[in-house]
């Protein structure tokens, strides 16, 4: 007789609320007095009418059962971090309740907490201890865990001396042996060298198999199929599906949801970018400058981005990162136009297109993220915004392109048409 | 691990009671006040030639520089007891409460990384600057050792007053700080002001000078300031020149935890909307 066991996490009409123009803004208590102050009707009015609010996430409802690893999908600003916040207590809901019925351990970020002044060593336990880790037991893994990384030789240098890829082993070398009962992971896995990836997979698997519940945001969808059986697909804060994850991704990838060809960010104050550089707009365009969301296999396709310089002084590289939709990543391209090349851009607005070829991609969806950055010791990101825009490539049957006359199913993650020569000798008879 | 399985559960709702400080919770992550405030000890001196010295130079050049200024220009008085030992031994413990005041104050701004990332008890952030000062007040009064061989003052029973005097500033730098860090996440304002307010607290307690110097019909405002009965009490059990008085020094002591619980619950209350706003 085996009783059925309550759900490790139950999220009942969970609701989170953000005041826009406050959240991440803080202000002066003068501006607040003024403000009140001065149009006190004013004040009194803004806080009623609610015109300034934003939920991030409304009438959330999901259980999960004790060892169930989950995944979480949905494009930037679904609530899929604002959901692990709240479950890991690092912000406070709105309205609703969550019960946690194990001890929980969050992965937002690889390396919370690292000193650059301290050693590789006084780092982990650092780094153990804020993930929640007690002493005896980061005591108990430390040679594990320095075997991991690989930085052994390095365990008694400060932090600054390492290169940023081996931060990032650390890191996430401390991170893979936390072992809480409920494991909440944030898009982290998008850092560090492609084999590392994979060893921290299989280490994080093998903790899932271990009876550990899992939660697991991310953008790779792979990553996803391969480690959780049951995705949650998240859309302006509602839960869209929730179910096996290949149909929950299938979903994903076939709806408009997952694919938009066109951002526009009106509020510039709001839009991916920092003091120097913001981001205005994203599209996917054809030669004809009509923005698509379907592009023909043989035909080029641009990827264009509008943005503000705001501080000059910056060699600024446009680059954009192309995945299909296993969450593989195609290729990067950075801009590489002469005319700007090592020259620092002045103040104002620009443009930039990247010209994909035709008969190159493969068939499916693409999804790309854009970025701005400078290249310096280390590299300065200004913004990254994964999953920009995305658009389907579609393979005609008219047999010019790679595909020819065949009418199979063709694997590979480009398809470029290539010149091909054949020399022929006939047979003297 | 999973050894408490059953009976561990956290409920997580919109509303939550006035007074809800966890004090289990507290202890359950003891571990990680202690690395905090590790960490913050480690990484105080680092990339300074002088080093942990500085703990002893900020101090004392501060009282030579008094010595000159209120000790031999302004001959300030000093209660019949040489003027660097008397304004040495309200320095070390004012020191330590300036420098706690000032490091707590910005700490949750500080460290926005951490509460923006993970969870565990806010309250250790600023309490971990005030515990790290302490090792400096230890490192300070080697000092005071050395002067008071010098001067010849022998110690008598009333320095088992002392650790009470330096608990006490402790919980008081850290109640003001939870008050503080608090507010400076929503407030920046608090930078600004801090310093002002150290330095104000600083003239209206008596580091430079003996209270008596202050007519007695104002007095009192002097004791308003609770640093005021600790600097008292710590020179006099310190150098045994003079009585303890319990008076002042239980008003500053029932001052102190006052706004230790008020500051602890007030941080409590703040801090689920500390990551939203920082």
């Amino acid at each position: 007789m085996t009783i059925k066991e309550n759900p490790i996490i139950q999220v009942k009409h969970l609701s989170k609320k953000y005041k826009i123009g406050m959240d991440r803004t803080y202000k002066t208590f003068s501006e607040s007095v003024t403000n009140l102050l001065k149009s006190p009707l004013k004040t009194i009015k803004n806080i009623r009418k609610h015109n300034d609010i934003f939920w991030a996430l409304k009438d959330v409802n999901f259980e999960v059962n004790r060892g169930e690893i989950l995944g979480i999908i949905g494009r930037n600003g679904a609530g899929k971090s604002t959901l692990l916040k709240i479950l890991s207590r690092i912000t406070h809901l709105t309205e609703g309740e969550v019960i946690l019925r194990g001890r929980v351990g969050s992965l937002l970020e690889v390396g919370t907490g690292f000193h650059p002044e301290l050693t590789g060593r006084e780092n982990i336990y650092f780094n153990g201890a804020i993930l929640g880790m007690k002493k005896q037991e980061i005591e108990n893994k430390f040679d594990e865990i320095v075997e991991f990384s690989g930085v052994k030789k390095f365990l008694d240098t400060p932090l600054k001396r390492y290169s940023s890829g081996m931060q990032v082993r650390l890191a996430f070398s401390v991170a893979a042996h936390m072992d809480p009962e409920i494991l909440l992971i944030d898009e982290v896995l998008a850092v560090g060298d492609i084999e590392f990836q994979k060893k921290c997979l299989g280490k994080m698997s093998e903790v899932a198999g271990k009876g550990r519940t899992v939660l697991f945001v991310s953008h790779n969808m792979s990553a996803i199929t391969r480690l959780c059986p049951r995705t949650i697909l998240l859309n302006g804060g509602h839960i869209l599906q929730d179910g096996p994850s290949h149909q929950v991704i299938n979903k994903y990838l076939h709806s408009d949801i997952g694919a938009t060809s066109m951002r526009k960010w009106t509020d510039l104050s709001k839009s991916p970018g920092n003091d120097v550089v913001r981001l205005r707009a994203v599209c996917v365009c054809t030669e004809d400058e009509e923005i698509v969301e379907k592009i023909d296999i043989r035909k080029a396709v641009g990827i264009k981005i509008e943005y503000e310089v705001l501080k000059s002084g910056y060699v600024l590289i446009p680059n954009y990162h192309f995945f299909n939709e296993e969450g593989i990543n195609i290729f990067i391209a950075g801009d590489q136009d002469r005319l700007w090349r090592r020259r620092t851009r002045p103040v104002g607005h620009y443009t930039s297109t990247a010209w994909i070829p035709g008969n190159f991609l493969s068939e499916g969806s693409v999804v790309v993220g854009v970025a701005i950055s400078t290249n310096a010791t280390p590299t300065i990101v200004h913004f990254f915004e994964r999953d920009a825009v995305a658009f389907q490539v579609i393979d005609s049957l008219e047999g010019d392109s790679a595909r020819g006359d065949y009418g199979g199913h063709i694997p590979g993650v480009v398809r470029p048409l290539l010149r091909w020569t054949t020399k022929f000798t006939p047979n003297k008879n | 691990m999973i050894s408490n399985k059953n009976n561990y559960e956290v409920i997580i709702k919109a509303k939550k009671g006035f007074l809800s400080v966890d004090l289990h919770e507290i202890w359950e992550y003891r571990e990680l006040l202690f690395f905090l405030t590790l960490r913050q000890i480690k990484v105080r001196y680092k990339q300074t030639i002088m080093g942990a010295s500085w703990a002893i130079l900020q101090p004392f050049l501060t009282m030579i520089v008094f010595t000159i200024i209120f000790g031999s220009f302004a001959k300030i008085p000093s209660e019949n007891i040489p003027y660097p030992i008397f304004s040495y031994s309200g320095l070390v413990l004012w020191t330590y409460f300036s420098n706690s005041l000032s490091q707590a104050g910005n700490s949750l701004v500080g460290n926005t990384n951490l509460v923006t990332k993970v969870y565990f008890p806010r309250l250790f952030i600023p309490t971990s600057s005030c515990l790290a000062g302490l090792l400096n007040y230890a490192v300070a009064m080697s000092i005071i050792v050395l002067m008071m061989v010098y001067y010849k003052f022998v110690p008598n029973i009333k320095i088992i007053i002392v650790p009470l005097v330096v608990f006490t500033t402790f919980i008081l730098a850290s109640g003001i700080s939870y008050w503080l860090s608090s507010i400076c996440v929503k407030y920046r304002d608090i930078r600004f002001i801090l310093p002002f307010f150290i330095q104000l607290l600083m003239f209206t307690s008596p580091v430079i000078y003996p209270p008596n110097i202050v007519s007695e019909k104002y007095r009192w405002l002097l004791y308003l300031n609770p640093m005021t009965g600790l600097i008292n009490a710590h020179r006099a059990s310190l150098l045994g020149y003079k009585e303890v008085n319990f008076t002042t020094l239980g008003v500053s002591i029932i001052m102190s935890l006052f706004i230790f619980v008020t500051g602890i619950i007030f941080l409590k209350n703040t801090e689920k909307g500390f990551a939203d706003l920082i």
